[in-house]
């Protein structure tokens, strides 16, 4: 369980996160949603050690991250889609892969979940040796979650994946999303199509310059009228 | 004839440049920052050799490998002392820093070692290699100089390319904050970039010695602005630019001091480094990014 109490994001004088709590639970996907500048992806980098939260806590099963090196995190369990994709752009998409399990020595349990990676998005493996910076948006989208996924996480957080998709796109990232999730790995996942994420979340919070305003389950927030008034266009 | 000998002594200068450009390069490729202590490591490199050889008595591949191990440790401690806590200041911060480790090198060496010039000993026999009736002499040392630096270009592109900590050096140039998302160490590998820039730099300090045998603290300085000069001029942050900008560098030196004048061979150097750069403002090589570490 991931848990995450009053926590404080600082960049400089600017408080970007002002003391939110939220949880994640084992199985679960946990949607949170926001405008622009709300402070999603500020979260994501305070859980991956990115960011130094100035107060407050962040708990992966009782472990205090905020006092893990960030580099440690993801051997502990979680990984990290983030926002803009970010892949190596100058290495090929197998070594984009490869760095994922970077940490990991188990040899032949790497190699089928790259054959699983493979299997789950089968335009990579078309491109295996191409250099990513040259894949487009949606291929370079399904390579950041192959190389999240190349850790074996326990919990995924992704960050916007379906930034400057096409809609046929975003439908298929979000099945992926459920089948990644079924297959037993936690989702904590930052979305601004807050309809679609809504849809698939067990639990969601809205998040608004920095504090949580709303949570609750998927459906609830889908039929709130505060949410669909801001952020499902109705 | 006498070109191609120029050439030649042109390649081995050049040479030494390379295998001081390839640590500058390196160091920025990842760390970002202009080192601009690293001449002075050389220079501490070169010291350290020089009393290994003289005051111990030390074979001379051992004598190199203690000084490769002096500047390794050296570059670390001052990456970790210096660098390391303005890991997030301004570029400008990062190098006023840097040119103050500098002159710290400079005037501790003085103070240690004084500031009179010492002899380095020859390390490599007088012979030579005669070719076309005798007609063009290559010496023992230009031959051994050039194969080095050859040497230390194909080892280290094997590492980068080849290991897994080359694998993750090659994630840190990109993106430090995904290659720490990958579970790599940013700070070790960054430690490790200046471990392997500084420990060649020794290299190319032995070498520069038993070419122009003068030792004094500020020997390292004119090498480090020409090799510095040899990266951008390959491309900063390329591997591959380091070493061809420093071959060329110095056989655009010789042959403008044979040929033009000794006087203004620095100023031809410059010259030809800023036409490049009109041309191609990122270097030789520094468009092909693939190649950067
Ligand atoms: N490195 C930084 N330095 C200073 N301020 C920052 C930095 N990163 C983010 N901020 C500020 O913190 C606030 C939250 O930014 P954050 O990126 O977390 O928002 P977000 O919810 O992810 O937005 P978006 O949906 O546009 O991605 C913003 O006001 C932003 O300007
Ligand atoms: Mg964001």
């Amino acid at each position: 369980m991931l848990k995450v109490e009053n926590l404080v994001v600082k960049y400089g004088m600017i408080e970007a996160i002002k003391g939110i709590s939220f949880e994640v639970n084992d199985g679960e996907i946990v949607t949170l949603i926001g405008a622009n500048g709300a402070g999603k992806t500020t979260t994501m980098h305070a859980i991956s050690g990115l960011v130094k939260p100035v107060s407050g806590s962040i708990q992966l099963d009782g472990v205090e991250l905020t006092k893990v090196q960030p580099h440690k995190i993801l051997s502990m369990g979680l990984a990290q889609v983030p926002e803009g994709r970010r892949v190596f752009a100058q290495e090929t998409v197998e070594e984009n892969l490869t760095l994922g399990a970077f940490f990991r020595k188990d040899k032949d349990k790497i190699r089928t979940d790259m054959d699983f990676v493979y299997d789950l998005f089968p335009r990579l493996k078309e491109r295996s040796s191409q250099l990513a910076g040259t894949l487009s948006g949606g291929e370079q989208q399904m390579l950041a979650m192959g190389r999240a996924l190349m850790a074996d996480p326990r919990i995924m957080l992704l960050d916007e994946p379906s930034m400057g998709l096409s809609p046929l796109l975003v439908s298929e990232i979000f099945s992926i999303i459920e089948e990644i999730n079924k297959k037993g790995t936690t989702v904590l996942l930052v979305e601004q199509n807050a309809k679609r994420a809504l849809a698939i979340a067990d639990h969601a919070y809205v998040l608004e310059t920095g504090n949580i305003t709303l949570h609750g389950t998927g459906q609830e927030l889908s039929q709130d009228e505060r949410v669909q008034k801001a952020y499902l266009g109705g | 004839m006498a070109f191609l000998s120029y050439l030649i002594n042109g390649l081995s200068l050049g040479s030494v440049y390379a295998i001081i450009a390839l640590g500058y390069t390196m160091v920025y490729g990842i760390a970002k920052m202009l080192n601009f202590a690293h001449g002075d490591i050389m220079m501490v490199g070169a010291y350290v050799a020089f009393f290994a050889l003289t005051s111990f008595g030390i074979p001379v591949i051992p004598s190199v490998l203690l000084s490769m191990l002096a500047t390794t440790v050296l570059g670390v401690v001052i990456e970790r002392l210096a660098y390391k806590p303005l890991r997030h200041a301004t570029s400008l911060s990062v190098l006023i820093t840097a040119i103050g480790v500098s002159y710290f090198l400079q005037n501790g060496a003085q103070l240690l070692w004084s500031s009179s010039t010492k002899v380095f000993p020859a390390i490599i026999s007088n012979g030579s290699v005669k070719l076309f009736g005798g007609e063009l002499q290559i010496s023992y040392l230009t031959l051994v100089t050039i194969v080095v630096c050859i040497a230390v270009m194909v080892c280290l592109t094997l590492f980068i390319n080849k290991t897994k900590t080359g694998m993750a050096m090659r994630a840190c140039s990109e993106d430090k904050g995904a290659a720490t998302l990958m579970g790599i160490n940013v700070n070790m590998i960054i430690s490790i970039t200046f471990a392997i820039g500084s420990g060649i730099a020794a290299i190319a300090a032995v070498l520069l010695c038993a070419t122009y045998p003068t030792l004094s603290p500020t020997l390292g300085s004119m090498p480090g602005i020409k090799a510095f000069t040899a990266a951008v001029f390959g491309g900063i942050g390329s591997i591959p630019g380091a070493f061809l900008g420093g071959l060329m560098l110095g056989v655009i030196e010789i042959l403008a001091k044979a040929y033009v004048s000794t006087q203004l061979s620095d100023a031809i150097v410059f010259a030809v480094l800023i036409i490049v750069l009109l041309i191609k403002p990122t270097g030789l090589l520094g468009r092909k990014l693939s190649e950067k570490v």
